[in-house]
């Protein structure tokens, strides 16, 4: 996979031709989130210059982040989940049933969150590697599944009204040193929701996971060939289960951070977060044909979504269609600069 | 000796009948059926009675299958040969129905929400949603064949962004056609008792199997869907006959865009045609046709469209909300997969030889 053949110049060609796979696509990735945050500074100004503005494009991300990490691990293993949006919404209702209609309490609906999470990966991951079914035909169900269950559990939307639920909602992470003045003069800190450090703690954790434990490199080595993963003795079906099952219960957890962020159930919640998700990982450098990611390229990914979003509404096309089309181009365009790049990549070597 | 011969030869003939590919949906109609006539045999009625604009129709169950029925049924036309030439799914089919008849209302309007007479004849307007819908088709195969992106990838932008043009197209506003000649597509030809739609679909799978008899169309998906490189090496062009595919996909879906915008002589840009991929991809599946491509049968697909909108208004005549229906259909889904996995398929052929094995002995 990689070109690391060292040669006499050291040109920025050659350069470019001695990154890995993985590194090019993270490199253009940050390279162009950097370019439209900036751009967006000069050109739009107002929220984009305060530190708040970023971290509030955090925080209506977060949930969005936990997914895309799972669905990253489950790409470079060369599978694909799509159910994750429908596990969203679903974690969201169930969760919010107990808590308002049950009154039950905020400890046990997190747990209710992570076993939806992983019933579905489980089940998934032993459809799909097991059973050696398609893991789109299997997630596509999974999905409906889902969202005809939140249909299921209840059919209209309400808000939570639950006390300890609600102070845990409202709880904020004052970032120290970076806030601004408003307009009346008073200092603001600046703030980012519990959902942000859930995030971020699994960005992390999963980054290490991913480059330093032999179960992450294993998730590399069956996303590349999965023939040759299998001769140098790793269990493959062992392996693409798990990536499913971490999936599953990342689905979970992005499930109570998104329940977190809008405290109410819907079955409209998080439509289209599935394609949110797999398009911040494409973004982020993550390759549809499996063994070649990144979790910090996947981050990015997200925020460039996000970014994108911010520009197009405060540009002025407020629409609502907008949104949709400019995510769907950006998705086009990087799949577009993926496949590109990895044929110019063959012919050079 | 010969008693045994004899049911040596039954023997081969049931399990023919079994590996036959129509037996999975034939064995599931069946199934739905008598599950139908336990419940009351009234699903089968079959009335004449009038309807909203006073003409003689049939009504019943049945008819209302035929009917709703035909949408599903040409999408699987192109869902099949898409399947079998790439390998992969067209999930985009239901937000490019909305773009299609976004597009015909568009023209029909002339660019007025709520046009007295029609600006375009009907004709013109759909010739145009069918070069709309098939250019459609044509970026979706263009992103599969050139860039060799996973299908259901490549089909997922416009998946996302297929509802968004399509409000777009008509500025976000639902146009309304009062003139009733729009409605005869998706509802009744006076003088007629069977609905319309029956008819167009009928025409589709005629064309589709002429197609498929005097063409190499299908030999060609289907050796590009089996072996792409060896396909090359004969001298076919894989790149162009997947997108022709997806061409071929685009106008099933301006067909369905007519028929769908026909039957309620407006559009609803979030509602028209939604979950309608599932079936389309549920009918391919149902029909026993490897969704990893290569060999079809077109025919089995067609007959698995009518067995899913059987299953549809089954699970109607029960009174489940239009909501909670994706739930029951995934169900099917993952028991028609399983069942039809290589491992499952290895099994009970493990299973059923032990079972004689201990017969004999």
């Amino acid at each position: 996979m990689s070109n690391n053949k060292t040669k006499a110049s050291g040109g920025f060609a050659d350069k470019f031709n001695n990154l890995t796979d993985t590194n090019l696509l993270l490199t253009i990735t940050v390279v162009i989130f950097f370019l439209m945050y900036i751009g967006a500074m000069i050109f739009q100004g107002g929220l984009f210059l305060k530190p708040q503005g970023f971290f509030n494009l955090l925080n209506a991300n977060a949930a969005l982040v936990v997914l895309a990490c799972g669905l990253s691990l489950v790409m470079i293993t060369g599978g694909i989940d799509i159910s994750v949006g429908g596990v969203t919404a679903l974690v969201s209702m169930c969760c919010a049933v107990y808590l308002d209609k049950m009154g039950g309490n905020v400890f046990v609906s997190v747990l209710v969150a992570l076993a939806i999470g992983l019933a579905f990966g489980a089940f998934q991951g032993f459809l799909v590697a097991y059973l050696d079914i398609q893991p789109f035909i299997i997630t596509l169900a999974g999905m409906f599944f889902a969202r005809g269950m939140t249909t299921i559990v209840n059919t209209k939307p309400f808000n939570v009204a639950n006390e300890a639920f609600n102070k845990l909602k409202m709880a904020r992470v004052i970032v120290p040193g970076m806030g601004s003045a408003n307009r009346k003069g008073q200092y603001i800190d600046a703030y980012v929701e519990i959902g942000v450090v859930v995030a971020i703690l699994v960005v992390i954790v999963m980054f290490c996971l991913l480059r330093w434990t032999k179960l992450g490199r294993a998730f590399y080595a069956v996303g590349g060939n999965r023939q040759s993963a299998l001769m140098l003795g790793i269990n493959v079906k062992r392996t693409r289960f798990l990536s499913h099952l971490l999936c599953g219960l990342l689905a979970g957890i992005g499930g109570y951070v998104y329940f977190l962020h809008v405290g109410s159930g819907s079955p409209a919640h998080a439509s289209g977060a599935e394609m949110d998700a797999i398009a911040s990982s494409i973004i982020g450098g993550t390759m549809l044909t499996g063994g070649v990611g990144n979790i910090a390229g996947t981050f990015f990914g997200v925020l460039s979504l996000g970014t994108i979003q911010n520009i197009v509404s405060s540009a002025g096309l407020g629409e609502a269609w907008w949104i949709g089309i400019t995510r769907a181009a950006m998705l086009c365009l990087f799949l577009v600069i993926q496949s590109v790049v990895m044929v110019r990549k063959k012919k050079a070597s | 000796m010969q008693k045994n011969e004899v049911k040596k030869s039954n023997e081969s003939a049931l399990t023919k009948m079994v590996r036959h590919q129509m037996f999975i949906p034939l064995l599931a109609l069946v199934v739905l059926a008598v599950f139908n006539l336990v419940m009351g045999p009234d699903f089968f009625k079959i009335t004449v009675g009038q309807n909203s604009a006073g003409n003689m129709v049939l009504q019943g169950y049945l008819i209302s299958i035929l009917n709703d029925g035909s949408e599903l049924a040409i999408l699987a036309i192109g869902m099949t040969l898409v399947t079998a030439a790439s390998g992969g799914q067209d999930i985009s089919v239901g937000a490019a129905v909305a773009i299609a008849g976004s597009v015909l209302l568009r023209i029909l309007g002339g660019g007025n929400s709520r046009p007295e007479e029609l600006a375009a004849p009907i004709i013109v307007a759909f010739l145009v949603s069918c070069i709309v819908a098939m250019l459609f088709g044509a970026f979706n195969g263009v992103l599969v064949a050139y860039f060799k992106i996973q299908p259901m990838i490549a089909t997922l932008i416009l998946y996302t962004a297929g509802r968004s043009i399509a409000a777009w197209i008509n500025n976000n506003e639902l146009p309304v056609i009062t003139d009733p000649s729009l409605g005869y597509y998706g509802g009744y030809i006076p003088g007629i008792p069977i609905p319309t739609p029956f008819f167009i679909a009928a025409f589709c799978v005629a064309i589709i199997f002429l197609v498929l008899k005097f063409t190499n169309l299908g030999l060609y998906t289907q050796s590009v869907g089996i072996n792409e490189n060896s396909a090359k090496l004969n001298g076919l062009n894989p790149q162009v006959i997947k997108v022709i595919t997806y061409v071929i996909m685009g106008l099933c879906v301006a067909v369905v865009g007519l028929i769908k915008v026909s039957r309620i002589q407006t559009i609803n840009y979030s509602v028209i045609a939604k979950d309608i991929e599932m079936d389309a991809i549920l009918a391919v599946a149902l029909g026993g046709n490897a969704l990893s491509g290569g060999k079809f049968n077109m025919a089995a697909s067609i007959f698995g469209a009518y067995v899913i909108q059987f299953l549809t208004s089954t699970l109607y005549r029960f009174k489940v909300s239009s909501d909670a229906l994706p739930a029951y259909k995934a169900v099917v889904v993952i028991v028609l997969v399983v069942i039809s996995a290589p491992t499952v398929k290895e099994w009970f052929g493990n299973m059923s030889k032990k079972f004689k094995v201990k017969e004999v002995a």
